[in-house]
């Protein structure tokens, strides 16, 4: 790791060998920092211009519609009026319900792997998670639409609106396509990232820790609920979120799950809309400017919201590893 | 609480914790199941060198597709990895004291981001300037994509490589850009090649970003201006459509998608194997 002593201190010496540098070697050095510099201010200028592109782009939509943009639920593309709510509202709702299946399920899985599995059995399904937080989420759409939604249509939503149908989330014909798929395939799709990135955060506790629970005689539940899971708290929080960025920005699977509608229902069977599916649908065939702008700037609210929760997990993951831990997430 | 009882809420939270771990590894391996099902009945050679057919016509293969994915990979490529090996460099060795603490938070957000937005970003940047969709605008969304993935991993392999080998360097009387080209890289080559076949893999399977600046093209294109095609856009134009033969060839793409993404990765694990620098 970085905090090893020793390791990573050699670039910061204060002072290099200035003895035997010459006016030429110092050109050298001068400019290859600049090239290096100029690497990292093109990462900076990225983000700036990001940001800029996005909202330049969505001026138009801003100035004709305001904040009314994010509570109005027209989408008329014909008379020119159009509001986000519908699908603000379909992507909290189908992120909320992926995080309620996945969260208990990944955080669980990862307890097992980093507390409780045999030590033999780790590494292989560690490996295989990981290899399935790779799968590309187009091929999760195609399996959902040929698997899991004639699933849903015949079997579940049936059964749930015969059982539980006095609840308006379970309301309604079930055509498969809907709110409750999207929902489903975004846990699917973030499990093996958080339940990887919570294995990661459990491994950096010091094994002290579990140690002294277990000197104090504690059985290995306990040790893990009282000295792994508490010091590592705010890590798995940061996990859930990570986690929780990547459902509101999942595009491709859910776009071919969620049914396309631009509504806001109460039932769960009913077809909807998230912003990412929207942009993802709707792009190419906008014909005037203000249709554009107007999904531009739905993908600038994803943005900004986005980074707010990345940001604020990044913080929250670094409190216990470090920030050269999880880079590769 | 006496012993047995905390024995008992023990022994359950184990079992607990077994069942997650089955519920969370059951669908992906019904997922994997499924798609080599279906994908290797449906894939043959013709698979693999020929151009879709037109509708009606059963066969036919998605080759321009297979190239298209492999040189917009190429175009991000050429953009993502001079940029995040160069600015990993810095990140490990600047000594600055915010600058490293400030990008390394900008491209971790970065990475969060959703990949639809930097379709966007292309399709500000260079669709609207150059009028057209094309290939040039679907691999600056792809190597943006990559910049942040190489940037981390560079940084955290660089910082591996022991400070005595730089300082032997610098004692030589090296200066610093080439202890840092010469020692310092070579001796990180391994980690910072996984890093980039990581990110390799993370955009060859990415759909989003390309929707509306690569576009897609059922024929071979011809200029690097003009749109292109590329196996995720096409696996997601056959899987909507509502043709049994174009259903059947998006699985057999799936197949080679995920195989292509299976690869990468796994060259990655393989780069660093038996290195001390992997950690």
């Amino acid at each position: 790791m970085a905090s090893t002593p020793g390791v990573g201190t050699a670039g910061r010496l204060s002072s290099p060998p200035r003895a035997i540098s010459s006016p030429r070697v110092a050109r050298g050095d001068r400019l290859f920092a600049l090239v290096v510099k100029s690497a990292v201010w093109f990462v900076v200028a990225l983000a700036v211009g990001l940001v800029a592109a996005l909202a330049w782009e969505s001026s138009g939509a801003m100035r004709a519609f305001g904040a009314r943009f994010l509570v109005t639920t027209t989408w008329d593309p014909v008379a020119g009026e159009f509001g986000a709510l519908p699908f603000i509202y379909g992507t909290l709702v189908s992120s909320a319900l992926a995080m309620l299946i996945a969260v208990p399920l990944s955080l669980g899985a990862a307890i097992y792997l980093a507390e409780i599995a045999p030590f033999w059995i780790r590494p292989p399904i560690a490996f295989l998670i990981e290899m399935l937080a790779a799968v590309p989420s187009v091929v999760y759409g195609l399996w959902g639409i040929f698997v899991l939604i004639p699933w849903l249509r015949d079997w579940v939503q049936p059964f749930l609106g015969a059982r539980l149908g006095f609840l308006p989330l379970f309301q309604g014909p079930s055509y498969g396509v809907g709110m409750m798929a999207a929902g489903l395939i975004l846990a699917i799709m973030v499990i093996p990232y958080i339940t990887s990135v919570s294995r990661e955060v459990l491994l950096a506790v010091p094994n002290t820790q579990r140690e002294a629970a277990l000197g104090l005689g504690a059985t290995r539940w306990e040790a893990t609920r009282v000295a792994v899971l508490r010091y590592g708290r705010s890590g798995l929080i940061g996990a859930v979120l990570l986690g929780l960025g990547r459902a509101l920005g999942e595009t491709m699977a859910v776009t071919m799950v969620i049914g396309n509608r631009p509504e806001v229902a109460a039932s769960l069977f009913a077809p909807g809309y998230t912003m990412a599916s929207v942009i993802a649908n709707e792009f190419t065939e906008a014909t005037s400017d203000l249709y554009v702008s107007a999904l531009v700037e739905i993908g600038l609210i994803l943005l900004l919201v986005t980074v707010v929760v990345n940001a604020l997990a990044r913080l929250l993951v670094w409190s216990v590893g470090g920030p050269a831990r999880g880079a590769r997430h | 609480m006496t012993v047995g009882i905390r024995r008992q809420i023990d022994r359950a939270m184990g079992a607990l914790s077994l069942l997650c771990a089955v519920l969370v590894v059951l669908p992906l391996l019904l997922v994997f199941g499924f798609l080599l099902y279906q994908g290797a009945s449906a894939i043959n050679v013709d698979f693999f060198l020929h151009l879709p057919k037109p509708v009606g016509e059963p066969g036919g293969g998605v080759a321009n597709a297979i190239v298209g994915s492999l040189i917009l990979i190429a175009l991000a490529v050429c953009l993502g990895v001079p940029v995040g090996v160069l600015g990993g460099v810095y990140l490990a060795e600047s000594r600055d004291r915010r600058m490293p603490g400030v990008v390394r938070f900008i491209a971790d957000v970065l990475n969060g981001v959703p990949s639809i937005v930097f379709g966007i970003f292309a399709y500000t940047l260079i669709v609207l300037p150059m009028r057209r969709f094309s290939a040039l605008a679907g691999g600056f969304a792809l190597g943006v994509i990559m910049v942040p993935i190489v940037l981390r991993t560079t940084e955290e392999m660089v910082r591996l490589v022991p400070s005595a080998l730089r300082e032997a360097g610098l004692g030589l009387g090296l200066p610093e850009w080439k202890v840092t080209l010469r020692i310092v890289l070579p001796a990180a080559r391994a980690g910072i090649l996984t890093g980039i076949m990581v990110s390799v893999a993370r955009i060859a399977g990415e759909t989003a970003p390309l929707l509306f600046t690569a576009l897609g093209n059922r024929f071979w294109h011809q200029r690097l201006d003009q749109p292109i095609a590329a196996l995720p856009l096409q696996i997601y134009a056959y899987a909507i459509a509502p043709f049994d033969d174009w259903h059947r060839q998006a699985w057999a793409g799936a197949l080679v998608l995920i195989g292509l993404v299976f690869l990468a990765s796994l060259a990655a694990r393989l780069a660093t194997r038996g290195r001390t620098v992997a950690r």
